[in-house]
Order: C-alpha cells, then structure tokens, then sequence
C-alpha cells in the first residue's frame, strides 16, 4: 500500500491562497482618518521593534510575541470601534491590540518591564495586557482560551439592554484570535452561542498561515475559515489582512451590523507575521519565497502609497508622524526604565478583591 | 419560610437574589425550562425571562468562559454545574481565567462569579459522576471553595457567595438535596470563611465538611452512648480553611480526626493535616488522623461503592482509638 505522503516544507516552495480583492479606490476616507489609520500602525510597528531590541539587550523576558506585518488588523478593527466603549480581547500577541485599544505606550512598555506602572501592574507580562479603562479584555496566553471570555462581554451588552432596560448599551466587542485556535473547540462553541442569541461580536481571526510551526492547511481540513461561519447561520468575510482600507470597510459593516442587533460576524484576515512566532523561536520552517512575497505586501507601505495617490498626505507629512512616533517609543522605554519594580510587599495583592 | 427542603432553600437564596440585583443571573445546563436537574431553579424563567434564567449548550469550558466575561464586565453569573464533575471540562475557564485573572490583571477586573452544583458520591451513579472536584481545585490562587450541608447553610452561603466580589466555588452534594429544615422567616447571610461548630465536646475534635458532616452526627449517637464527647466541626470553607475556629477546638481536645469524601491523596484533609502541624503542633497529644474515601474510581456496584467512602462506624472506631491514645 502507498501511502500518500503529506505535504512537507519544502525551503524554496510555498503555496498561497488566492487573496480576496477589494478596490479600496472607492473608500472615502478623510485626511484625518487617513493619518490616524497610519500612525496607529506605525506606532505598532515601531512599538515591536523596539521590543525585540530591548528583549535582545535583556530588558525583557520570557515570551514576546510581535505583531510585525499583522498591523492592518489591528488598527483596521480596533480604530473603526469606539474607543474606551467597545470591548476588545486579545491573544498572547497583545501588544499592538493594546496600543490600537488606546491603552498609552508607556503603559504596555513598563508591562513588559515587569514595572509597577505597567497596564496590568508587572502581574502579567507580555501576554497578558489589560485596562478597563480601555476595555481591554486582555490578552490570553492559551489559544482560543479568550473566545468564550469576549463572548461573555457580549453577552453582557445584550444582557444590559434587554433585562436591564439600559438603551445605552450598545457597545461591540472585537475578539481576535490566530488560525490555530480556530481548530479549537472553543472557536465552534462560541460562534454557536453567538449566532443563536445574536451577540454583538466580531470573531477575528488573522490568518498569519502558520500555529508556531504548524502550517494552517496541514492542521485543517477547510483552510478558509471564514467559511465556517455559514453552519452557524453567521455572516464570514474574508479580507486582505495587509490592507488597512479593506479591513476597517468590513470591520465597519461588521460594527454596524452587531449594534443594530444583528448579531455576529465572522472576519478572516488574511495576513503575515514578518517574525518569527515570537522572539525565541528560529523560525525554520517557513520558505524565503514565502516570506518574501508577504514582506512585499508590507501594510504600512501600502497605506503610505494610497494616501500619498489620493493627495491626502504627503511623504513629509509620513515623515513626521513616523519621527513623532519613534520619539513617543524611545519615551516610552525611559518611562518604563526609570519606573519603579513592584513592591515586595503587595505580592498577594489582588489574588482577591479587597 | 417553615419546613423547607435543601434544593428549594438553595432556590429561595437564588430568587432573592436575582430580585435584589438585576445583574445577576444564572446559565448552564437545563437550568431555565427545565429547571435544573434537581429542581434549583425551578420556574425560575417564568419570573426573570431566559436570559437570567440561561439555558445554555452542551459547552462547559465555552459557557464557563462567557461567565467570566459577563463577570469581569460587570454582572454577577451563577452558573449550575448540573453535575460538579461535568466542570473538569471547564479547568481552564475555572483556574486560568475565574481564578488567575484578577491577579493577572494587577486588578484590572473583578470576577464575582458562583459556580455551584452537586458533587460527591451519590448512589450509584458511576466514577464520572461521583467526583469531588474540592481538592482538584484546591491549588488554584483566587478561588474560594465553600461546601454547604444543610438547609440552613445553602441559603445562607448561597446569598453571600452571590454577594461575594470573588470567583466562588460553591459544592453542593447530590445525597443531599432532599433534607428538611425549619428557616427563619426574615433573611440572613452566613459567612463564607467561617468554620461551624456543629456540636460542642471535649475528647476530640472532628473536622468534616458536606454530606460527612451528617455521618459524623451519626456516628455521635453511638459514642455519645459510650461516653465519649467529640466535638464536630464543619469546615464549611474549603478554602481558606477557618484556623481561628480550628485553633480554638484543638486546645481543647488536643486531638484531630478529619472525616472527608474526597480522596485521601492530596484531598482536603492533606491540606488541613499539614495547617495543624505547621501551626497546632505543640497543642496535639495524638497525631492527626484522616478518614478519607478510597484512591479509587468510584465504582458502580453498591457494596464496593459503600466501601469506598467512610462510613459511621468507622468514625467510631478511629474515636475510640485516638482518645486512648497515649504518647
């Protein structure tokens, strides 16, 4: 009997689902969006590099995840919601969602500083950011674990507008998780739940291809996720992850949708991350072809170009936000250096509410 | 509320409750039309509509999870387990994110959150269902554990464990639902953290907690014939256990036996054994002895499921032979 081998990495091949396009030619956008859209991914871009330098001269520890390349997703989902309103729950690679979210660089630096003076007050590290007061869920450090916990967020929106007779309740939840935990049971459950009781959830899942170093089509019998949506009776875009302009259009419809109580959307974006899974793994297995042909599609290149066609910026303008934005970083780690380390005698605090 | 029955006292502590605070609510498994598979949450539904009354799917870790976030944004859930042992699916829900996240969170968020249900061994009802989930959960930082075993107390502790800021694990027992009381008309809470002296003696202190607590007052009739005078103790919470109340006994008696349900590896009374002699010691005249069920599967067959779990003359005898005990 032959057994029919199963697809091996091969170094200098790879293969690549065709991209869904959308001509974002015909998207209005203003300046000032335009330039809000790009300095929020610059600041996520230059916010990781700056990480990976500081885990690399030990200022940091542990598991960092970056989120180089994916920043479309981010700033495409997060910045069409309401700031400080809507929820928004992440996974281990948290930082940038935590940025996008509004919680200040200084505040998601000194975190991975393990300082006093961190989002989540040096308890949790770089998988774990929080705020309420920005409604960061947090992020969670077992795939697909955060699924059912945004999903409960939801649940409260409607819980409060329909039991508690509050109109003002409106608010959405963004739930983002990576291609391996879509394989999770969670995922299924969740979407379920979501879908019959018309939760106001988006489910996004940015497809960067690869779980560690799992490639998405060997751990999947339906590698396009956003189709998994349809058994659930639930709306499933797909979406170009390296266009910002295309993902805030269907995180857009998405928001609406779930405010007018229409229930739940299923995003698949379609993306890359130009690291490895984080900063110790030797990123082995993906193929040079592979990574080159992603890295062309680098998002903040392709945001820069579409406002510099449409004469909404100019490259000088590009210029300052990115000068501004290395400065807000290199503050951010002076912050987080000179900010004190917990004090020993709070280590039980907050196992308990007080 | 005269003669009322455990599951309708548990009832009475949910309905006032839910109509004290409308943000708390109930979901898990058959809870709304259906009731609750014993009868909890009876009709419940018809007075607070479905979604405080949630009937959710076959989906422990993702219902779970969804309790959490409905908690950490500002409700106050109660989920039934409709059987304990059913919530190992839900581990990681329970220990990672009810219990960790606070802390995790530099208390970013809260998570007043019950999970309650029956546990232990009932009558034959398999290995599955017959778990003692207390000790599983007895490591993970940020839960309370509380046990009830009477009428009195589950109405009482189910109204502060609702109360409580805190992720609360609240075990009921499945043999027990049926037991009858006298509860006071007006309403009163009963405390999470505290022991009760269930009967006051001086030979020996019992330390027990749930459905063995009645076993030990069976076992009180015999010894009390033959002249002994134990005094009993249910723990009532499992974590943190009440020192204070342990404390005060043992320098009476100077003796301890713990009657537990759980299994005897890294059970309940593992926990309570080393708490004594980290902090009792000089105050024992006999080392402290456990009764614990069998490091076994529960089994299906009643007389091997009888010798599983310990039984009232079996606290006698370890009476007997702790207060003669001479060292």
């Amino acid at each position: 009997m032959v057994l029919r081998e199963a697809p091996m990495n091969d170094p200098n091949t790879f293969t690549e689902r065709s991209l869904p396009v959308i001509d974002t030619s015909s998207f209005h956008i203003t300046r000032e969006e335009g330039l809000m859209l790009y300095e929020d991914m610059v600041l996520g871009r230059l916010f990781e590099d700056k990480c990976a330098e500081m885990y690399y001269r030990g200022k940091m520890f542990g598991f960092v995840h970056l989120y180089n390349g994916q920043e479309a997703v981010s700033t495409g989902v997060i910045r069409a919601m309401r700031p400080g309103e809507d929820y928004v729950c992440s996974t281990y690679r948290d930082h940038v969602h935590a940025l996008s979210a509004g919680v200040p660089a200084r505040q998601v630096m000194a975190e991975l500083f393990g300082k006093e003076t961190g989002c989540s007050k040096g308890r949790g590290g770089s998988m774990h950011m929080f705020s309420g007061t920005h409604r960061l869920l947090g992020g969670y450090a077992f795939v697909a674990e955060g699924i059912p916990v945004a999903t409960g967020a939801a649940f409260q929106s409607k819980y409060r507008r329909e039991t508690m007779g509050d109109e003002s309740a409106d608010q959405v939840t963004a739930c983002f998780f990576g291609d391996g935990a879509s394989n999770n049971g969670q995922f299924f459950e969740c979407l379920n739940m979501a879908a019959l009781w018309k939760l106001p959830i988006l489910y996004v899942v940015e497809n960067n291809k690869w779980a560690i170093g799992m490639a998405h089509d060997r751990a999947t019998s339906q590698p396009e996720i956003y189709k998994k949506a349809s058994v659930f009776g639930m709306v499933g875009v797909e979406v170009d992850g390296m266009d910002v302009l295309a993902v805030r259009k269907v995180a857009q419809e998405a928001v609406a949708r779930a405010r007018a109580g229409e229930g739940p959307t299923l995003i698949e974006a379609l993306t890359y991350r130009f690291r490895g899974h984080s900063l110790a793994d030797p990123d082995e297995l993906r193929s040079a072809p592979e990574k080159d042909f992603w890295l062309s599609r680098d998002p903040i290149k392709k945001l820069a170009g579409q406002l510099i066609e449409r004469n909404l910026a100019s490259e000088e303008d590009l210029k300052g936000i990115d000068d501004k934005i290395q400065e807000l970083v290199n503050e951010s780690v002076k912050f987080a250096e000179t900010s004190p380390e917990p004090d020993p005698s709070e280590l039980y605090r907050y196992v308990f509410a007080e | 509320m005269a003669e009322t029955l455990f599951f309708n006292a548990l009832r009475a502590a949910t309905d006032e409750e839910m109509a004290r605070d409308p943000r708390v609510f109930v979901l898990g498994e058959d809870v709304g039309h259906y009731g609750g598979s014993y009868k909890v949450t009876k009709d419940l539904y018809k007075k607070y509509g479905d979604l405080r009354v949630l009937d959710t799917p076959i989906a422990e870790n993702s219902f779970t999870g969804l309790a959490v976030g409905a908690a950490m944004t500002g409700l106050r859930p109660i989920i039934e387990g409709m059987n304990m042992g059913f919530l190992l699916l839900a581990f990681n829900q329970i220990a990672n994110n009810a219990g960790m996240l606070r802390y995790t969170s530099g208390g970013n968020f809260t998570i007043p959150l019950v999970i309650r249900g029956p546990g232990g061994v009932g009558r034959q009802l398999g290995a599955e269902h017959s778990q003692r989930l207390e000790a599983y959960f007895q490591a993970v930082p940020g839960l309370k554990i509380v046990a009830c075993s009477t009428p009195y107390n589950a109405k009482g502790l189910l109204k502060a464990a609702i109360r409580d800021e805190n992720p609360v694990l609240f075990f009921e027992h499945v043999l027990l639902y049926n037991l009858k009381e006298d509860l006071p008309d007006h309403e009163y809470l009963c405390p999470l953290d505290k022991a009760e002296v269930v009967h006051s003696g001086k030979d020996v202190t019992i330390l027990t907690y749930s459905r063995m607590r009645h076993h030990c007052l069976q076992a009180l009739k015999t010894l009390k014939k033959e002249g002994y005078d134990p005094e009993i103790i249910d723990l009532i919470s499992l974590k943190p256990i009440d020192m204070e109340t342990i404390r005060e006994s043992v320098r009476k008696t100077h003796r301890v036996i713990i009657v537990e349900e759980c299994m005897k590896t890294a059970g309940v009374a593992a926990e309570v054994m080393a708490l004594i002699n980290e902090q009792l010691f000089d105050e024992l005249d006999a080392p402290v002895m456990r009764l614990s069920s069998q490091d076994i599967p529960t089994p299906y067959n009643g007389k091997l499921e009888h010798l599983t779990i310990v039984q009232p003359p079996q606290i006698v005898e370890a009476v007997q032979k702790i207060v003669e005990m001479r060292i």
